[in-house]
């Protein structure tokens, strides 16, 4: 057999996905100089970039520059972009498997975890994601309400998504306006009546996920004054322990922070963002309409582990929080794709470094592959997809090199786009993507804003006009 | 990042021995899975133990018949566990200090995975590389 890879017969690839790892899965193929490859990505919504434009906050624009190297991997020549085409409804395994000699999926962890308390579905508890998709102008969540006119708010969790949650739910109308966050929700929250946020640690101020420089953000907020009840940042033995052992500096200093932000005196910003340590919610209270009126919080100790991790466990100690609207941010989780081996445990495509895995033999799937959150679980920063998605393309070469690849019975990139014309007449290609991008910079320039996103498919479609 | 994150980055089943195998059979099974430490359990599949490349050459030095002994004369048994949800940081911690090379990793009693320390070593150097790789992103984005 003659392998794939030449002029006359170039390796095909569909990525499934258009986030960090399905970039950086199609740049580490098509810089490839001993190989022919044509990548065609596929991803539901008509816009690319994945989390970089419907997760990454939109006040952290110099995060969302990235774009611009991934604008790079998308103008090769032999890289195609078939948006608002959805993998399982426009084109199924089957049909992408007539069509290409390997297959990626990079369609990340969509989902979050639960608290699993009662009250979880009260009115006025969310996970924190949708308020972030929400805010970020992702189509899927422009219909959900948030009632930005409770006074009180917790988000519950310390990692970057409760950080970011909190401070968007704490910045003013003129920082708002400067960044592109989606035009429903600038004018929700310029109208909001939110005065106290919380956000909730279970575990004390040196095992918190949030970075130092997240944590220094939250310091320097115009309409906000930060607070952090200072009986709460007073380090435990073993906590202090562990940091003098670690040598951690980064940690000392994130403690070292918190202590500052304890001394300080509220300035009579309008609002304030509470830091809270040791607590886990236990409950939430409702009202006899539904809604969350109340959080029941248990005070927590830190323990050791037999593997030296500090764990809260609760005390006997409990407190009621008044708060009208919940944002819980405890983790997040892959979702299976229809006919995908998938790891329930640990939320993730069974794989062994980017090989998707028959879950009976445990042998590799042929031509089938993983790269980013869905290959790995929910870690790491936009970069870490990098070296991720490079692990992955090894594999395949290797393979590749084997013989063991999908014998389509299409090869060719135009089969490939007639099937998808047919299936999906309104695709975006990437061409279509750089209109919409130049369109929503230029509504941002009217406004006098970086960009004003289009948040519904339809006003997508619409502004390009006949397919 | 906890030790759920990096289990999840790994394919296989922890490789098990029971006690009363021999030490041929842990050193056939090292070799053949290219691993540096077995997990013995029980007839009901609870870590007992931990027999390691390290227990099998300490055992050789003194013993020329070493390999007719049985896994359960020679194991380490005071066995130090994970569970999924310690910290990747502080697990490294212990694992340095106290010299060990792989922990079994336990949820509600169950085995549930391994990790070594080079998982552990893995682990640490992806999330500096992708903290790397990320700043240069933004420093070279920023450049005219």
């Amino acid at each position: 057999m003659v392998l794939p890879g030449t002029p006359a017969s170039p390796l095909r690839v569909a990525i499934i996905g258009s986030g960090p790892a399905a970039f950086y899965a199609a740049e580490h193929l098509l810089k490839r100089d001993d190989l022919v490859v044509e990548t065609d990505m596929f991803e539901r919504l008509p816009t690319p970039f994945g989390l970089v434009r419907g997760g990454v906050a939109p006040d952290h624009q110099k995060i969302k520059s990235v774009a611009a190297a991934f604008d790079k991997v998308a103008a090769a020549p032999r890289f195609r972009f078939y948006g608002h085409v959805e993998f399982g409804k426009d084109v199924t395994l089957a049909d992408l498997r007539e069509h290409y000699h390997q297959i990626v999926y990079a369609t990340g962890a969509q989902t979050d975890r639960r608290m699993g308390i009662p009250g979880e579905d009260l009115r006025g508890s969310h996970p924190a994601t949708e308020f972030v998709a929400w805010y970020n102008g992702h189509p899927d969540y422009q219909d959900c309400r948030f009632d930005l006119r409770q006074e009180r708010v917790a988000v519950v969790g310390v990692g970057n998504v409760a950080v970011d949650v909190a401070r968007i739910l704490c910045r003013t109308p003129e920082e708002l306006v400067a960044t592109d966050i989606s035009e429903g929700a600038l004018e929700a929250l310029t109208q909001s009546r939110v005065r106290e946020v919380y956000m909730l640690g279970r575990r004390g101020p040196a095992q918190a996920a949030f970075t130092n420089p997240e944590i220094k953000e939250l310091g320097e907020l115009a309409g906000a004054d930060i607070v952090v009840h200072p009986e709460e940042v007073q380090l435990d033995e073993l906590s202090r322990a562990a940091l003098e052992k670690g040598q951690d500096r980064a940690t000392q200093k994130k403690v070292e922070i918190l202590r500052g932000y304890a001394q300080r005196t509220p300035s009579g910003k309008p609002r304030r963002l509470i830091l809270r340590f040791l607590v886990s919610p236990v409950e939430l209270v409702g009202d006899a309409e539904g809604q969350v009126v109340a959080m029941r919080l248990v005070k927590n100790e830190l323990h050791a582990t037999a593997a030296g991790t500090l764990q809260p466990k609760p005390t006997d100690k409990t407190e009621e929080l008044p708060v009208g609207l919940v944002f819980r941010s405890v983790g997040y989780k892959g979702v299976p794709l229809p006919g995908v081996p998938f790891n329930d445990s640990w939320g993730v495509i069974l794989n062994d470094k980017g090989r998707v895995l028959d879950p009976e033999t445990r042998r590799p799937v042929l031509g089938e592959y993983a790269a980013g959150w869905i290959k790995r679980g929910p870690t790491g920063v936009i970069g870490t997809n990098k070296p991720d998605a490079a692990e992955t393309v090894v594999a395949m070469l290797e393979d590749l090199a084997q013989g063991a690849v999908l014998a389509p019975a299409h090869p060719e990139a135009a089969a490939a786009e007639a099937l998808i014309r047919r299936r999906q007449p309104n695709y975006v290609s990437y061409t279509d993507w750089r209109r919409l991008d130049e369109l929503e910079v230029a509504r941002g320039r009217a406004a006098g804003r970086p960009r004003v996103k289009f948040t519904r498919v339809e006003e997508m479609l619409a502004a390009l006009g006949p397919a | 990042m906890n030790i759920a994150s990096l289990l999840a980055t790994k394919s296989g089943s922890p490789i098990t021995i029971r006690p009363e195998q021999s030490v041929r059979e842990a050193v056939a099974l090292l070799s053949r899975h290219n691993i540096g430490a077995l997990i013995v359990v029980n007839a009901p599949g609870t870590p007992v133990g931990i027999v390691s490349e390290r227990d099998i050459v300490r055992e050789a030095a003194r013993n020329e018949q070493v390999f007719t002994r049985t896994v359960g004369d020679i194991m380490t048994k005071d066995v130090i566990t994970a569970l999924p949800q310690d910290d990747l940081i502080s697990v490294a911690n212990t694992m340095t200090e106290r010299r060990i090379r792989h922990l079994p990793v336990v949820d509600g009693g169950k085995l549930v995975g391994i990790i070594s320390i080079g998982d552990v070593v893995k682990a640490q150097r992806d999330k500096y590389r992708g903290e790397v790789e990320t700043l240069e992103t933004q420093i070279l984005a920023d450049q005219p």
